[in-house]
Parts: structure tokens; C-alpha cells; sequence
């Protein structure tokens, strides 16, 4: 089946019917580069929506104080609620069973001057569980450490971009900064995936803070971060806890909605994976709608080529051609044809993927790709179903007796 | 070489029943040169299709080199028709995308001669009908008479036992006619069996033997006062 000959008849064959030849194989490649591209595209679509939505951590809460817009318990409304240190201890006294791991926030801005160069930055006072409630990433040095937090020292650690804006090329590590006249140790770098913003940012020990700030016990917000086993549910009833015993401690009116925030990222986790999910759906039917319509038109191609060559045929049998070599011919060219310019699509449709990379970043296609498995599968269904689609009217041809193919007018 | 009893065969059209050929005997020797002659409807082709075996029988007994023809399965027709049977149409059939040796050389393929053989005897054979120089030359590129001797050059090439020649001077003008004429004739001479079906009564002289059908039986048969074509092809 496979001889010399068969292939040499087939070469022959492709070469003379150049217009075919072409148009088959021009249907299955370009089907192939647009799933590949779509695909890619959606997939891309996809990246940058777990970039910007699944970037921090997912198990978190965040709690913000407000203003009372009641009275209550003899307190006035428009009372200012805040935090303080003694909220820390007591959240890890009293739900050691939800908690993982927690951290405050005092948000300040300020000046970093290093030699000549100074520049207003963001700072973050934190403890260590805060990298990873960010999932902040250490290019170099460490992040703030328990030791930072007990001896209150003056250790940073700086974003990136401070990084590039006061060192330049020099290597920040162990330099000192300064802040509001005293010298701070630059201990580490970090980088953040979720932009510009983020990695202009420096963090300090919350400790240290609240020494510079005549040791006061002041806090912004507290982050608390559940233990992932306990799940969507688990979250929720944490929260409803949380806000029941900060409402009591801070005598804040139980239906009062704004002397206490709290953002359960867990219910927005499951909103973006309910989005990502359908996201998924919607790339897999592009997907699905493309092939379909490159094997439509695989199929199409096929059908008219067979009729096209049913007179070709019952020549060809007539000269003794065995049904089963007629059907056989065709397959073989329709399968080396749609082979060739199938994996062809594939490789153009990778390589303008590869090259687009991260060109399409400001239209939401971050690093599109296509994974080797689902490009295998999508090449070989157009293939397959090409074959089939050319098996059917072929073995029609083929059995079409030589006198009626060969009549003529 | 051909013997045929009693053959009949019908054509289903719509929910009539068209009988074209009611109980031929035929029986053809080796060596003959036999025109089939009759006019349109009288069920010459469809003989020729059956002995040719592009086309079965409903009835009667046909044997070929005293192999008897029945039965056939497709691939087995398939092997017949390569083996014992050379083809020239009307239309000439050539296949248009191949030049005139490669379409020569067809028929050798489905033999299962190997690449080499097939081009050197498609050669000999285009030499033999005086188109050695059209080797390469595309179906196109060549005239009506041409087309028609690589036809022929092609049904030979397989070195058939008889070989069927469908109204094959059809779509020719009278010069060219005999021409290709002159070609079966030498081609009958080296001692070929042909059948030429043919309506026009100066082609069927230039045979043999003349059987003539009508409504589907021979009403004539007779040994003919054979006009040689003289031919320097």
C-alpha cells in the first residue's frame, strides 16, 4: 500500500493538480492557524484575568474601620473606629481555629532619600505573614523577619522600581536610606506581578512604625488569612464571626453597616473562578466552532475533488485499477496533503503566537499559547475527519461501474 | 477467443423495463477484426461494455480465452480488464494532467510493473502508433487523431487479448478516421483480436467481419471485402 510507486503516483498526481493540491491543503492549514491563533488568544484572555484577579492570596480578610452612623450603648454616631494592637492578640486568642496567619497595615507615605536622589513613596507597615498574603516575590535579600518585628529595627524592604529609581545600577542590599532623618537598612527587594504600583511600594515592621510614631498602637487595617481547608462555607462563617465580635468589642451597632468593613476575598474568588470557568468555555467552543468549520470545509474540498475526478477514475479502472486502489489513492493523497499542510498551519499558528508574546498586553491577551496536546489533537481531528470526509464519496467513486463514470456529455 | 450464448441484458428505467439485448451468440476467433455495427439504441455498446467487463450480463454465458466471465467481484473485473482487455473510447479518455507516455504507462502501473519497465515499454508502444517525439506532450497539446493513438498505444501497452475500440474514429474528421483505422488494422495484422463498434458503414468495411444488431439481436453476420487503409504511420 505504501510502495515507492504508490507514493511516486501520488507526487505525480499532487504536482499536476496544483489548484487542488493548494486549495485542500490551503483549508486545513488555515483552519489550523485560526484554532491555533483563537485558541491561543482565549487562552491568552484567560492568562490576564488570573493575572489581575488571582494574583493575591485567596483565602484572606480584610478588615477596615469605619465611622458609626448610629448611636449605640450610649456613644454618639459618627464615631471614629480603630484598631489597635490589643485586636491582633485578640483575634489569635480567640479563632485560633479559622486562622492562618495574620498581619496589620499602617499605610504611610514618605520620602526615601539615598546620596542625592529622594523620592515619595508608599510605605507598608506589616508583619512577616504579609508576603505571603501578597504573595510578594524577594528578587533579593529577605523580607521583614520575626527578629525585624521584636527589636523594632530599621530595616526595609523596597519594590523594585525604588530599587531602579534610587540605586540605579548599585546594589541596594545593606545600604541605608533615609527617612524623616534617620537611616533605614534596605534588607530586600521585591517584585509584584500586579503592576507598577505595587513594586513602588516599601514595607516596613509594624513595630518599628509605631516607635517612630511615639509608640502609639495604632493599626489601618488587620488581614487575616483562613486556613484553605475550610472552604467557601468556612469563610463565610469566620467573616460573620469576626464581624460579631469586633461589632462587640468596638461597641459598634449590630445593624449598623459602616463602623466596620469586612472584604472576604473568598467570595470574590469563587465569582472570578465562576468567570474564569465560563471564560474556559467560551475558548473551548471558538475553539470547537473553528475546527468544525476547517473540517466543513475539509470536507467540502474532498467532495468536489472526488467528483471532480470520478471520469479520472473510471478511466482508471477501466485500465484495470482495483477498487480498493482508487480509494486507496485518494485517501493517501487526501491524508499526505492534509498532513503536510496541517502540521504547516500548526507551526505558523505557534510561531505568530510565540512572535505576539506580549504584544497584545493592552488588549487584555497576555502571553498566549496553546498547550501541544490540544494543537495534536485539533491537527489530527482535521486530519482524520478530512480523510473521512474523503473516504465516503471515494469509495463511491469507486464503486461507480468504469461505463458510467466514462459517459460522456 | 470471445465465445458469448445466449446473452441478455435489460435496463431498469423508472419502473419500466428496457430490453437491450435479447439472446446474443456470438463467438469470435483470434486474429479476428470484428465491427459491430447497428444504430443508435440497437445495443452495440452495451455489448461491447459487457464483454469488456464494465458492464454484467442478467443472462447467458461469456467466455474470454475460455475463462468463463461471471460472477465478478469488482476487483476481480478489475484484474480481467488489466490483463485481457485494451480500451479505446470514443472520447479518448485520456487522463489530462499526465503526458502521453506516462498515460501509456498507466495501465503497466496497475500491473505492477515496475517504474523503469513501465517507461521504457510505454515508449515502444508510442513509437509503434509514430508518437515518440509527443512523449511529454500533455493530452492537450496534442490533436484529436493523436489523442486517439496514444489511446490505442495505452490499450496495448498492457499486451491485451482483445482489445475494444469504442466508436473510436467518432470525434475524428474522415482523414484522420483513417488513420487511426489504418493503425487497428496493422495493430490486427500482427494478430490482435479487435472489436470496433461503429455506425458509419466505411468504418465497419475497413474490418474483417461485420455483425450488425438491431433491437438487441444480430440480424447480420458476414465476412467483408476488407478495405486496407494505406498507411505509412
Amino acid at each position: 500500500m505504501f510502495s515507492r510507486d504508490r507514493w511516486q503516483e501520488i507526487f505525480e498526481t499532487i504536482r499536476k493538480n496544483k489548484l487542488r493540491t493548494i486549495l485542500s491543503g490551503f483549508t486545513v492549514a488555515l483552519g489550523i492557524f485560526i484554532f491555533i491563533v483563537l485558541f491561543g488568544f482565549g487562552n491568552g484572555l484567560k492568562n490576564s484575568f488570573e493575572e489581575f484577579f488571582l494574583d493575591d492570596a485567596t483565602n484572606t480578610l480584610w478588615l477596615y474601620p469605619g465611622v458609626t452612623s448610629k448611636a449605640y450603648r450610649g456613644f454618639k454616631d459618627n464615631r471614629r473606629i480603630e484598631f489597635d494592637n490589643s485586636d491582633l492578640i485578640d483575634i489569635q486568642e480567640n479563632f485560633a481555629f479559622f486562622l492562618e496567619r495574620i498581619t496589620p497595615r499602617i499605610n504611610r507615605r514618605e520620602v526615601l532619600g539615598y546620596k542625592n536622589k529622594s523620592n515619595s513613596y508608599y510605605t507598608r507597615a506589616v508583619t512577616p505573614a504579609h508576603q505571603y498574603i501578597e504573595k510578594t516575590v524577594i528578587m533579593k535579600g529577605r523580607f521583614i523577619n520575626q527578629k525585624d518585628l521584636e527589636e523594632k529595627n530599621k530595616n526595609i524592604v523596597i519594590g523594585r522600581l525604588v530599587e531602579q529609581d534610587l540605586f540605579k545600577n548599585e546594589n541596594p542590599i545593606g545600604k541605608y536610606v533615609e527617612i524623616k532623618e534617620s537611616a533605614f537598612k534596605v534588607v530586600g527587594v521585591f517584585q509584584d506581578k500586579s503592576g507598577d504600583r505595587e513594586e513602588r511600594l516599601v514595607y516596613l515592621p509594624y513595630t518599628t512604625r509605631q516607635l517612630l510614631e511615639k509608640t502609639n498602637d495604632k493599626i489601618d487595617q488587620i488581614i487575616v488569612s483562613f486556613k484553605p481547608e475550610l472552604g467557601y462555607v468556612g469563610a463565610l462563617a469566620f467573616e460573620r464571626q469576626l464581624r460579631d465580635f469586633f461589632k462587640n468589642k468596638k461597641v459598634i451597632d449590630p445593624s449598623d453597616k459602616s463602623g466596620l468593613y469586612i472584604r472576604n476575598t473568598a467570595e470574590m474568588v469563587k465569582q472570578n473562578q465562576q468567570f474564569a470557568a465560563t471564560l474556559q468555555i467560551i475558548v473551548a467552543i471558538v475553539g470547537f466552532g473553528t475546527l468544525i468549520a476547517g473540517i466543513i470545509g475539509i470536507s467540502n474540498i474532498m467532495v468536489f475533488v472526488v467528483k471532480e475526478r470520478t471520469k479520472e477514475l473510471g478511466v482508471r479502472k477501466a485500465l484495470g485499477a482495483t477498487p480498493i486502489s482508487v480509494v486507496g489513492m485518494i485517501l493517501h493523497e487526501s491524508i499526505f496533503i492534509t498532513t503536510i499542510s496541517g502540521i504547516f498551519g500548526l507551526l505558523i499558528g505557534v510561531f505568530v503566537l510565540s512572535r505576539l508574546g506580549d504584544q497584545l498586553e493592552q488588549y487584555f491577551i497576555l502571553n498566549p499559547y496553546v498547550d501541544t496536546l490540544t494543537a495534536f489533537i485539533a491537527t489530527f481531528s482535521l486530519i482524520f475527519f478530512g480523510a473521512v470526509a474523503g473516504y465516503i464519496p471515494a469509495k463511491r467513486a469507486a464503486s461507480i461501474k468504469p461505463i458510467v463514470a466514462l459517459r460522456d456529455e | 477467443m470471445i465465445q458469448i450464448n445466449n446473452l441478455h441484458k435489460s435496463y431498469k428505467i423508472g419502473s419500466n423495463s428496457l430490453h437491450v439485448l435479447k439472446g446474443i451468440d456470438l463467438k469470435i476467433d483470434e486474429g479476428e477484426l470484428v465491427a459491430i455495427m447497428g444504430s443508435s439504441g440497437s445495443g452495440k455498446s452495451t455489448l461491447l461494455n459487457i464483454l469488456g467487463m464494465l458492464d454484467i450480463a442478467d443472462d447467458g454465458k461469456y467466455l474470454l480465452d475460455n475463462v468463463l466471465i461471471q460472477d465478478l467481484t469488482e476487483t476481480t473485473a478489475a484484474n480481467y480488464r488489466n490483463r485481457f482487455l485494451g480500451f479505446v473510447f470514443q472520447s479518448f479518455n485520456l487522463i489530462n494532467y499526465k503526458n502521453a507516455l506516462e498515460n501509456v504507462a498507466l495501465p503497466l502501473y496497475y500491473q505492477g510493473l515496475g517504474r523503469k519497465i513501465r517507461q521504457q515499454k510505454a515508449l515502444e508502444y508510442l513509437e509503434k502508433v509514430g508518437l515518440k517525439d509527443w512523449a511529454t506532450h500533455l493530452p492537450s497539446e496534442l490533436s484529436g487523431g493523436q489523442k486517439q493513438r496514444v489511446a490505442i498505444a495505452r490499450a496495448m501497452a498492457s499486451q491485451p487479448k482483445v482489445l475494444l475500440a469504442d466508436e473510436p474514429t467518432g470525434a475524428l474528421d474522415s482523414n484522420t478516421s483513417n488513420e487511426v483505422m489504418g493503425l487497428i488494422q496493422k495493430i490486427n495484422e500482427e494478430g490482435k483480436t479487435i472489436l470496433v463498434v461503429t455506425h458509419e458503414i466505411e468504418i465497419a468495411h475497413m474490418c474483417k467481419r461485420i455483425v450488425t444488431l438491431k433491437d438487441g439481436v444480430i440480424v447480420e453476420d458476414k465476412k467483408t471485402n476488407q478495405t486496407l487503409i494505406d498507411t505509412n504511420v
